[in-house]
């Protein structure tokens, strides 16, 4: 039998980086195969290959048992391959149609495009409006206006990058229909993923890659997840869970804010309540886009609110500037870290600036006391175990686990009576994962509070004794995880009636 | 194949290579130029770049360019650090020079110690608040500050030629657009006797060695460059970014308004029309030639006013024309800025067989 | 009264041509997500080359083609540095424009004495002499009409054909346009040569047709302010022709201002331009704060660099 892809001894490396290290592996056609692995595993540099973005180094590729050696999107796109982003590749300013006509070749913008577009979507429950303007969409129609423009490739293989990560459990159905569909009929999938569950329900095979090198080729149906996950870590995973639960004084409160955004595709906050104790975690989910960005700047004190909107130990902070929140105890880790929570091309030592309460002792009268920040650089460093050359190195030249271990310990390492942190382990290797997970734990049983906004339901259930759920601008009452509490999640997530 | 590969921290040695090689492929430039312009490139390079510095008159006059080159470009490398772009420094550097100039000669009859402060008092507060335009209008509507600084230095311009065709003409210089010479007290100390080396030099070391401190010591300083590096983290950080974009301006129009009054009452020693001589454009290329750097400006503006002095040199004895020295000076910026991609970037050569 | 009319309104259109030209060019140049501040200097080459090759050969089309392979040489240094070299754009733009000037007085030198022939405007037989209609409408220079020819084809090149909707999506997201496989670099540098050529003819424009001689630094800032307009225009071609003749129009009115027994010195009715250009900008902004946004490259002015 003939495979539909078949890869030999494929190597690729950056520099001193080995991404890939001979990796070998063939898919079936008409069957849904996962890539499984850490971030930073090798698994975008050999989808890359595959695409024709990047070239190995070593190693060939078979197409159907021909040689296969694409040297661009094109090439690939030529033979049948197609390929839907994790971080999509869309234009915001341009219409669903413009979008679609982009990913395809010898195409033009015309009528009979438009009306394939609406046959597409019908025919694989994929509901887009050719004429909208995609700065305009959720996630969910983002994604789905990806994979309309590459079914109308008629690919051979699809290969789907991290699919469901900024799915609502709905859509993550309604997804493994329409692959489902695309397999019976005959399309090859190559689905990447690190969640476990979905790849054992829906692929009968399975690549494991750790570090650029291949672990295994299986079947994960034959393996508990335990198993997969222990080869694609390479260690056991300590569960973590709250033991000894103690609640305080309110200590944070959102009272009914409402705040419109300045962004053209923003979202409105509406009449948001909050009520945050000492000693608590508390969680908001939600799929990202439904205001949790604007939610963020406004605690942060980036945007303003309105008067009273916003208390923190008795005090009205609403105008309060981020630095002079963090004076107060209250402290922040934004969800992306290079730009935002750090300044990519400053150094660590320079980083830590950012956030600098006077208790810190790292500024006099304005004036910075550069010993001492490095002494608390290197402290973090220590700490938290942030892997770096030096405290003088780049935040960029850190992988993003490091990084987000240095912003979470520079926040830590103030003590904070309140930490509100969103998206603590997004694009974060597992074994950072836990040891973020555990810090956050120990800093909520030493009697401060942790607000966690994060689109990950799995870290939300596990961390936090309180669950919001924000959509589309207006935050849910606490969801009662006793009763049905998941399936209720699930439904306030897809905009279901606020109980 | 030779591709570029980001390193991952930036080069120590390639910081002090790339300015040479710079230097090298402008030199190695120049001569192709005077090749074509068929003019003897040894010779026209000396003159250029050796002479100047073998006579103890053109040494002294490099220094006179330098002064205002060196406080212009301290005030632009605040601003470009942050981002904000003020390009229109020679439209305050003129109205600093003529509101200075305007308060000594309404004091003409007047002598006295105080009045070279208050002219330059005058002279600072006169280049803030025409920078203080763009500041507004950025902060206020969002409007890009590049092209406001640039229109309202052309607006300088011509209201300086208003001034010396009118209110501020010579009562006795028979109609030429002139105003009246200095008098003593409103005319700078000259701080190397024989020569015009004028006080305005120390003030511009002085204020090279001030910005380098509070740049690397005072919060302003990291506030400036977070903003220009990251504004969103200068915002995570709690600075104002409306703050930042004043701060910006307001230095650099305050100490460009600063030079033009030494302009004035220093090397000139009267309000003339030809007052704008590029300095505020030439400035621009000064400060990205010390990658911003306070006390690299001191150096790069020596170099900048070496090749002014040189190309005045070559005029005279290769009758070149004066404009050899704006080329030269681009295409310094030009070689500069390529090879600076060396600090960030390394150049990877694969030789790599398709099978 | 009515040759008066016809005289100013010929004037506004021979003053506009120019910012035209080169704001339709900077136009394409930032709708592929690339902010080139050279204008004046690729202008100011231009209007030089142009010179020179009528002063030797008094050819029109021989020196449009010089003026235009002059604007695109300046271009690809820039070109070359930014997209190959990854330099700074503000900066890059800068040098050019400080290079430009110089080339240009430095070529300039022996040839600011003489003049040329101007380049005339086409005369229709019969129609050119209709009172007040025939010079409006017949009297231009071929270059006025190739300007709104090339707007009109900027305008069709990128909202009608897929080359055009690649180079708006690539100032969109560039990342996102290349991990599909289009030429990011490519496609940015032929949009800078292609301002360079329109900056060419702009800036020959001013030393052929408007006054057919070589002045030192004789574009005054037109380089500047077409880049006002496309700002203007909120980055659509058409609107470019509506920024220009307001400019152009300003620039005569002060030409004509005295005639019309306005008392005010020169150097103050000179400011006007300049000082709408500022003016243009900062309602513009008010009007439409909320939107801008959308009308922007988002890629605007950011340096690409293709890793991984």
């Amino acid at each position: 039998m003939k495979y539909q892809l078949e890869l030999k001894e494929v190597s690729k490396s950056f520099g001193p980086v080995q991404a890939n290290d001979g990796i070998s592996f063939a898919i079936k056609p008409g069957s849904v195969h996962a890539l499984l692995g850490e971030n930073g595993a090798g698994k975008s540099t050999l989808v890359k290959i595959i695409y024709g973005s990047l070239e190995p180094d070593e190693g060939s590729m078979k197409w159907y048992g021909e040689d296969f050696c694409p040297t661009n999107p094109f090439e690939a796109r030529e033979k049948g391959v197609a390929m839907v982003f994790q971080h999509f590749s869309l234009f915001e300013s341009l219409t669903v149609a413009e979008n679609i006509v982009l990913g395809l070749d010898n195409v033009v913008l015309d009528d009979v495009i438009i009306s394939k577009i609406e046959k597409y979507s019908k025919q694989y429950g994929l509901s887009i409006n050719p004429h909208q303007v995609v700065g305009d969409l959720s996630v969910g129609a983002r994604q789905r206006v990806e994979i309309v423009r590459c079914l109308m490739q008629n690919p051979k293989l699809l290969i789907m990058d991290e699919p469901t990560s900024v799915l609502t459990p709905k859509e993550v159905t309604d997804l493994f229909l329409t692959l489902r569909k695309l397999a019976d009929n005959g399309c090859a999938i190559l689905y990447i993923s690190h969640k476990l569950e979905e790849v054992r329900q829906i692929c009968k095979y399975a690549t494991i890659l750790r570090n650029g090198s291949l672990i295994k080729n299986c079947n994960p149906q034959e393996h508990t997840k335990d198993e997969i996950a222990e080869m694609m870590i390479g260690k056991k995973i300590i569960k973590l869970a709250r033991e000894n639960i103690k609640h305080g004084k309110e200590i944070f409160s959102i009272n009914s804010l409402s705040s419109k955004s300045n962004n053209m595709f923003g979202v409105d906050l509406k009449d948001i309540n909050l009520s945050v104790r000492q000693g608590s975690i508390t969680g908001i989910a939600g799929v990202a886009g439904n205001g949790q960005d604007e939610l963020m700047r406004i605690l942060i004190g980036e945007d303003n609110a309105p008067a009273s909107s916003l208390e923190f130990k008795g005090l009205d902070i609403t105008r309060l500037t981020s630095h002079q929140r963090r004076q107060l105890s209250m402290f922040f880790v934004p969800e992306e870290r290079l730009g935002h929570g750090a300044v990519p091309s400053m150094g660590l030592d320079e980083n830590m600036l950012l956030s600098r309460p006077n208790s810190s002792k790292m500024t006099r009268n304005n004036i910075i006391d550069w010993k001492q920040v490095r002494n608390l650089t290197n402290n973090v460093v220590d700490t938290f175990n942030v892997m770096t050359p030096s405290v003088s190195a780049e935040a960029q030249s850190l992988s993003g686990g490091n990084l987000q271990k240095f912003m979470v310990g520079r926040e830590l390492i103030q003590n904070p009576e309140l930490l509100i942190i969103a998206q603590p382990t997004w694009g974060v290797d597992a074994g950072s994962a836990n040891n973020i997970h555990q810090a956050l734990i120990a800093l909520a049983d030493s009697g401060s509070s942790v607000l966690i906004i994060s689109q990950d339901l799995d870290e939300i259930l596990s961390l936090c004794e309180q669950v919001h759920v924000l959509y589309n601008g207006s935050l849910s009452d606490s969801v009662d995880m006793q009763k049905n509490g998941l399936e209720k999640i699930s439904q306030l997530m897809l905009g279901g009636a606020i109980q | 194949m030779i591709r570029l590969q980001t390193r991952t921290d930036s080069s120590t040695l390639m910081v002090f290579f790339s300015p040479l090689l710079a230097l090298i492929l402008t030199a190695f430039s120049t001569f192709v130029v005077f090749f074509l312009a068929g003019v003897d490139g040894f010779g026209a390079f000396y003159v250029l770049f050796i002479e100047p510095l073998t006579s103890l008159y053109s040494f002294s006059e490099m220094l006179v360019k330098a002064a205002p080159l060196i406080m212009i470009a301290l005030g632009l490398s605040i601003g470009f650090r942050a981002g904000v772009w003020n390009i229109g420094a020679e439209g305050q550097y003129v109205i600093g020079a003529v509101a200075g100039s305007a308060v000594g000669l309404y004091f003409y009859e007047v002598e006295g110690f105080w009045l070279l402060p208050l002219m330059s008092l005058v002279a600072i507060i006169a280049g803030m608040s025409y920078a203080g335009i763009a500041a507004f209008l950025r902060t206020k509507y969002q409007v890009n500050e590049i092209l406001v600084t640039l229109m309202l230095t052309y607006v300088a311009i011509l209201f300086l030629s208003a001034m010396v065709h009118g209110p501020l003409r010579d009562p006795d210089g028979f109609n030429f657009p002139e105003s009246r010479l200095f008098h003593d007290s409103a005319t700078l100390p000259i701080i190397w006797q024989g020569t015009r080396v004028h006080i305005g030099l120390a003030v511009a070391v002085i204020l090279a060695f001030v910005s380098y401190f509070w740049i690397n010591k005072h919060i302003t300083g990291l506030q400036i460059k977070i903003s220009g590096n990251a504004p969103r983290a200068a915002k995570f950080a709690g600075f104002d970014e409306n703050k930042t974009v004043w701060l910006s301006l307001l230095v650099s129009g305050g100490v460009a308004g600063l030079a033009g009054v030494f302009e004035a009452t220093g090397p000139i020693g009267q309000l003339v029309p030809h007052l704008p001589s590029g300095y505020g454009f030439t400035a621009i290329i000064v400060a990205f030639l010390a990658r911003l750097n306070p006390i690299g400006i001191i150096f790069s503006a020596l170099l900048i006013a070496l090749t002014y002095i040189g190309g005045e040199s070559a005029q005279i004895t290769y009758d070149l024309p004066n404009s050899i020295t704006s080329i030269f000076q681009g295409m310094l910026l030009f070689y500069f800025l390529a090879c600076d991609i060396l600090i960030r970037y390394k150049f990877v050569f694969t030789f790599y067989q398709r099978q | 009264m009515n040759e008066l009319f016809v005289q100013i309104i010929l004037g506004i259109s021979i003053a506009s041509v120019p910012l035209i030209f080169a704001a339709t060019g900077e136009l394409l140049v930032e709708r592929s997500g690339v902010l080139n501040l050279g204008v004046e200097g690729m202008m100011i080459v231009g209007a030089i080359t142009g010179f020179v090759v009528q002063f030797h050969f008094d050819n029109a089309l021989l020196s449009l083609a010089a003026a235009i392979i002059a604007g695109m040489s300046i271009a690809a240094i820039f070109a070359f540095l930014t997209q190959i070299m990854l330099t700074n754009q503000v900066a890059t733009g800068l040098a050019l424009t400080l290079f430009g000037l110089g080339v240009s007085a430095f070529w300039g030198r022996a040839y600011s004495k003489v003049t040329v022939d101007r380049v005339d405007a086409i005369n229709v037989p019969g129609l050119s002499d209709l009172p007040i209609v025939g010079p409006l409408v017949f009297s231009y220079d071929p270059l006025f009409y190739l300007s709104i020819l090339m707007v009109i084809l900027v305008w069709y090149f990128l909202n009608r054909t897929k080359k055009g909707l690649i180079l708006r999506a690539i100032g969109d997201n560039h990342d996102a346009a290349h991990a599909i496989g289009h030429k990011v670099v490519r496609y940015r540098f032929i949009a800078i040569l292609f301002g360079g050529a329109m900056a060419g003819i702009g800036g020959a424009y001013l030393s052929l047709v408007q006054v057919p001689i070589w002045v030192e630094g004789m574009t005054a800032g037109r380089g500047w302010i077409s880049l006002a307009l496309v700002v203007f225009a909120s980055w659509q071609p058409f609107k470019v022709i509506v920024g220009a003749i307001i400019f152009g129009g300003i620039t005569i009115l002060q030409l004509h201002a005295q005639g019309f027994g306005v008392n005010v010195d020169a150097q103050y009715l000179s400011m006007l331009p300049y000082l709408m250009t500022i003016f243009v900008l900062v309602t513009l902004r008010i009007r439409i704060k909320s939107n801008t946004n959308r009308v922007m490259p988002s890629c605007l002015g950011k340096i690409f660099h293709s890793t991984q």
